[in-house]
């Protein structure tokens, strides 16, 4: 909790992107969140992506459920929109947002608990239905804002701050994901910038379900020796994927590497994701090749972070299901109801 | 002009040229390629510059073999980090406290503003009084040098007023007899002769007497105070004031000796004075040798004297319509005061271009209120008489022409000489020391422009027993210097008399306090004040353009002071970094409102700079550098320029890595 005013005044040089703002235009409210919460690393690194993207923010929605994480909309992005559910549905409310109009940008904020537990039918089928929607899971392997109890997506042999044992195995939300049939899913962590950033700017440019597990240390509770889940610990058990880069719609791309080390994937609207330095034994753009990586790193006992997984071709809810193109909400009367001769024709044809 | 990818800075137009930060390191973008230049144009032209030699850069990048590239990359980044910073010596939070670093005498500033905020006046009065001797004075008339050096005008606002703080400090504190230093009973034996009562003596005089050293000031007017009593007209500076404050010190028990002019300094050597202290200023005025000077010499005046003379009240009238020559502090007085006097056409005349003027910006906006025109590019050619009477002056119009290593010359445009009628003439172009009452043989070496050779550090001349300080030292300056000069020389004097080595300075004393009282309290007011720069209050003008002695500032009122006073950023509450406790959860560089905390990998000085979130563009400005931190081997770096010292990172850092600790720096002095 901080209770001093964050003065307005910005640095005089400040970076201004092609709308005219600052990254600091794109700030929230004063965090709430204990000092040094990973969440609020996750909050900066959001309102960065949207800075360098040139996003505006009244074209954005902000979806969460309940908990530490699920409280972060606040921090960011005041101008957006926000719905902030009861706890774990975010996913129903991101559904019928983005049926209504799916011209915002949804952004889905949770956490390991909200997600993993109590949301966790609702979760499966928003990845199942391909909602286009950024989700990002604030994973800190604990309830934070209920004092500590271990969340589901807690290690095995992560220890509870008072020392007491976790008796249950956990689940990679990435892993499922990616089953699921999310068309993007990535890992990473609070405490790299240099590598959320980039993944964040993509999974905004991408069309579908984009998952993006954001281990995120909660100093309160789960930031111990014995967690696997503090910054240390993920510092020093991280493995990254690949580097990744991302290239905006009509930039160069200026670093050159070896064939079979770097990737670049086009995104929806032409802008690239560049994965370099990638290893030989792994296509992100193949499921098994995702999983089993995935898998090796666990049984190795390090984090996998970096772009898991990746399909561009996938169609998303809104084309599944032939939604017309123009938003529902900006559907008129003449729009709904074809009009007495065009219902006479059809009943012509029934009968 | 397009001044987007350009700013300004202490006059000088910086070029930015958006390079992506993962290019920077691989084209060895060098910042400091004279990116700084004074004319605007030319940035523009400097800026293309820099991106075509950029584009050229990347280029041959993308053509260059892979290999090799890689490899120069490496050996030249191992080579160099920015080594730690020690914040231990005690200049590099000094420095921090921008305000008080650039004054002469080192006032803690921000102290002293943070005690007007608690309406301790007399405390603050006491804060400025050891350090510059005399606040009420200087609250009205200092060149306060801390004021374009506030950490506020780097955020392209109005400094704190910082020197009408100092007035308040006088205007409302209680009687302070009883805070003024004990002067001992018993003396050293040792006896000083000061000459000339200006404020240098009066600061040696004033720090020697509480050692218990004797000293005797020769004057050879009848009062005390130098120039800031002759000079300085009291619509500015008030009589009583300057009484106060120059009494105070005279009280403490210095032997006045008025109406003493010294005529020669080998007769002084040989009275019994264990040292000579000279405080003469520089009493000369420039005169204006042109065509019809000694005809018209009558209604010519030379303008210091002529204001000496206004003071002593010798003269209490002018001409009608009056010429003052210069563009200094001087003429700008001279012109306000001839006004007062009855003249009712008075003009300024300058050499110069206007922007080149040496008089302080607020002196020529006083006068400029007081609709006094100012003519710039006119060089003066020769007085006008008629009948053996002034009646006008010829000028001859320049244009201001810079050559390559920006020297300036004057040339003429060619147009018809201007002529402007006057009868009085104020001459105010500069002012010399006068040293012809000092024996050449008796061993005080003179150098340069017939100046004495005096010691930068010591204050002493080349005899040993003779020392010097404020305007007879170097030139003239200003009061404030004249103090800081006092308190240097005074320690010389006394090292001097204690048979000491002059060149051991006593170090300043510095002390870091935590203002942590609690979780997330903290024992300053660190709300950043949004509110603009509160003019002073004026007098009325038809008040006080009819009278000489009414001062034309009112200074602020309690309520005002306060609201100026929460302007101060609290520059003195040091952000303090302990590398061992961080545990780089970066919530610090998020929180931070201006963008001065970075995690980062060391490099040089260069491109750390560079490469920070905001890159660091001020060189003046030091950037904190700390250990390698232990998770990620990055530094975390934080540039000292626009911070605001709000706190944030402090109350933001979840295990006290930063802290927020008053640095109290202060000065050596022997009181
Ligand atoms: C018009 C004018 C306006 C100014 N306004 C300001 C201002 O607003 N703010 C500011 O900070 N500064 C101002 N200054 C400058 C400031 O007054 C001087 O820099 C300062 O007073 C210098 O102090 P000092 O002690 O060195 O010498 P001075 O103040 O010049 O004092 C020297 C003293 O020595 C005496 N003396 C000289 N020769 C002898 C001798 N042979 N024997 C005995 N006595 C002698 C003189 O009578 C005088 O009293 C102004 C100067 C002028 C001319
Ligand atoms: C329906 C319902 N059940 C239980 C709770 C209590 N509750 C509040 S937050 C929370 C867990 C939040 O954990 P997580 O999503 O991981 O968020 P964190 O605080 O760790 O960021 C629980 C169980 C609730 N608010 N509503
Ligand atoms: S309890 Fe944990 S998750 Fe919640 S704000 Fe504090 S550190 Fe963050
Ligand atoms: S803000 Fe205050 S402390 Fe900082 S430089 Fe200005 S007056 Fe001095
Ligand atoms: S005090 Fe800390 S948070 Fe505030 S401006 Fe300075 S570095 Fe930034
Ligand atoms: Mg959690």
């Amino acid at each position: 909790m901080t209770y001093i005013v964050k003065p307005k005044n910005h640095h005089p040089d400040l970076e201004r992107n092609e709308l005219g703002l600052t990254r600091r235009d794109y700030e929230g409210s004063i965090s709430s969140l204990c000092a040094g919460c990973g969440h609020d690393s996750i909050s900066a690194a959001i309102l960065e992506a949207c800075f360098q993207l040139n996003i505006s923010a009244h074209r954005v929605a902000k979806l969460s459920g309940i908990g530490c994480s699920s409280k972060a909309p606040a921090y960011f992005l005041n101008q957006a929109h926000g719905f902030n559910s009861v706890h774990g549905r975010m996913p129903s409310i991101a559904t019928g947002a983005n049926l209504a109009n799916h011209e915002l940008m949804y952004l889905g904020i949770s956490g390991d608990g909200d997600t993993a537990s109590i949301g966790i039918g609702q979760f499966v089928h928003a990845a199942r239905r391909q909602l286009n929607v950024v989700y990002i899971v604030e994973n800190n392997g604990t309830y934070g804002l209920t004092k500590g109890q271990f969340s589901a997506t807690n290690d095995l042999e992560s220890k509870s701050k008072y020392g007491e044992d976790n008796l249950f195995p956990p689940i990679d939300l990435a892993a499922m994901a990616i089953q699921l049939g999310a068309s993007f899913v990535a890992r990473s962590f609070s405490g790299d910038k240099n590598q959320l950033i980039p993944l964040l700017k993509a999974s905004m440019k991408h069309k579908g379900f984009s998952f993006l597990d954001v281990i995120s240390p909660c100093v309160a509770f789960n930031n111990h020796s014995t967690s696997t889940k503090s910054y240390d610990y993920i510092r020093e058990h991280n493995e990254s994927v690949s580097e990744t880069d991302f290239v905006p719609l009509g930039k160069e791309i200026t670093a050159s590497y070896d064939e079979g080390e770097s990737v670049q994937v086009p995104l929806h609207d032409g802008s690239l994701i560049s994965l370099e330095k990638l290893s030989k034994d792994f296509d992100p753009s193949n499921k098994s090749s995702s999983l089993a990586k995935i898998n090796k790193a666990e049984e190795e006992g390090k984090v996998l972070t970096g772009l898991l997984y990746i399909n561009t071709e996938a169609k998303d809810l809104k084309e599944i299901l032939n939604v017309v193109d123009k938003p529902l909400n900006q559907l008129n009367e003449k729009d709904l109801c074809p009009g007495t001769k065009k219902l006479k024709e059809i009943n012509k044809d029934l009968s | 002009m397009d001044t987007r990818y350009l700013f300004k800075r202490h006059n000088t137009w910086w070029v930015k040229v958006a390079v992506p930060r993962t290019l920077r390191n691989q084209l060895g973008y060098d910042l400091r390629q004279s990116l700084k230049t004074h004319n605007l144009e030319e940035a523009q032209d400097l800026r293309w510059s820099v991106i075509d030699s950029l584009k050229e850069k990347i280029e041959l990048t993308n053509q260059a073999p892979l290999e090799d590239h890689k490899i120069e990359e490496t050996s030249t980044a191992v080579e160099t980090f920015m080594p730690i910073t020690d914040a231990n010596n005690p200049q590099y939070y000094h420095k921090i406290v921008d305000c008080q670093y650039a004054c002469p005498s080192h006032t803690p500033v921000p102290e002293y503003i943070r005690q007007i905020s608690q309406g301790n006046y007399t405390e603050a009065y006491m804060i400025n009084w050891e350090s510059n001797v005399f606040p009420g004075i200087l609250g009205r008339t200092c060149d306060r040098p801390c004021e374009p050096a506030c950490r506020r005008t780097r955020s392209h606002e109005k400094p704190v007023a910082i020197c009408r703080l100092k007035r308040v400090t006088y205007d409302y504190k209680e009687d302070i007899t009883h805070l003024l230093p004990e002067v001992p009973e018993e003396k050293t034996g040792k006896k000083l002769a000061l000459i000339g009562a200006g404020p240098a003596s009066l600061t040696v005089a004033r720090d020697l007497l509480v050692r218990g050293h004797e000293c005797v000031i020769l004057e050879k007017d009848h009062k005390a105070g130098g120039l800031m009593r002759t000079n300085i007209p009291a619509f500015r500076l008030p009589v009583e004031v300057l009484d106060d404050e120059v009494d105070q010190i005279i009280n403490m028990g210095i032997e006045m000796k008025f109406n003493s002019e010294i005529a020669s300094m080998k007769s002084l050597l040989e009275e019994d004075f264990d040292a000579i202290f000279v405080g003469t200023g520089a009493p000369r005025g420039k005169d204006l040798n042109v065509e019809g000077r000694q005809d018209a010499a009558k209604n010519i005046h030379i303008g210091i004297d002529w204001l000496t003379s206004i003071a002593f009240e010798h003269t209490d009238s002018v001409g009608k319509k009056v010429i003052v020559l210069g563009g200094g502090n001087t003429a700008m007085d001279c012109c306000r005061s001839s006004l007062r006097l009855g003249a009712e056409d008075v003009k300024v005349v300058v050499r110069s271009p206007f922007d080149q003027m040496k008089a302080s910006e607020w002196e020529i906006e006083e006068a400029m209120e007081e609709n006094i025109p100012i003519f710039e590019n006119h060089v003066p050619k020769k007085f006008l008489l008629n009948e053996g009477k002034l009646v006008g002056m010829e000028f001859e119009k320049v244009d201001a022409v810079f050559d390559d290593n920006g020297k300036r010359s004057l040339v003429p445009t060619g147009e018809d000489p201007v002529i402007f009628e006057c009868d009085d003439v104020l001459v105010a172009i500069g002012q010399d020391n006068a040293f012809d009452w000092i024996e050449r043989d008796i061993g005080i070496e003179f150098g340069e422009w017939d100046m004495p050779v005096i010691d930068k550090v010591t204050f002493q001349s080349t005899h040993p027993k003779i020392f010097f300080g404020g305007d007879a030292a170097w030139g003239p300056e200003n009061i404030i210097w004249a103090a800081a000069h006092g308190h240097q020389a005074a320690i010389s004097i006394d090292k001097f008399f204690n048979d000491l080595d002059l060149y051991e300075r006593p170090e300043p004393t510095a002390n870091l306090v935590t203002q942590k009282m609690g979780v997330h309290e903290w024992s300053y007011d660190n709300d950043i004040s949004q509110a603009k720069r509160f003019p002073v209050p004026h007098a009325d003008q038809s008040i006080s353009l009819k009278n000489l002695k009414v001062e034309v500032e009112l200074g602020f009122d309690e309520k005002m002071a306060f609201e100026e006073a929460q302007r101060c950023l609290n520059c003195d509450v040091q952000t303090v970094f302990t590398e061992d406790l961080c545990i780089e959860c970066d919530a610090c560089e998020d929180i931070c409102p201006v963008d001065c905390i970075n995690f980062i990998d060391n490099s040089n000085e260069e491109d750390l700079r560079n490469n920070l979130r905001v890159p660091a563009l001020n060189l003046d400005q030091d950037l904190l550098v700390s250990d390698k931190l232990i998770q990620t081997q990055r530094v975390m770096v934080k540039d000292e320029d626009i911070c605001l010292h709000c706190g944030l990172c402090a109350e933001r850092c979840p295990t006290g890595a930063w802290d927020m600790q008053t640095y109290l720096y202060e000065e050596a002095k022997i009181y």
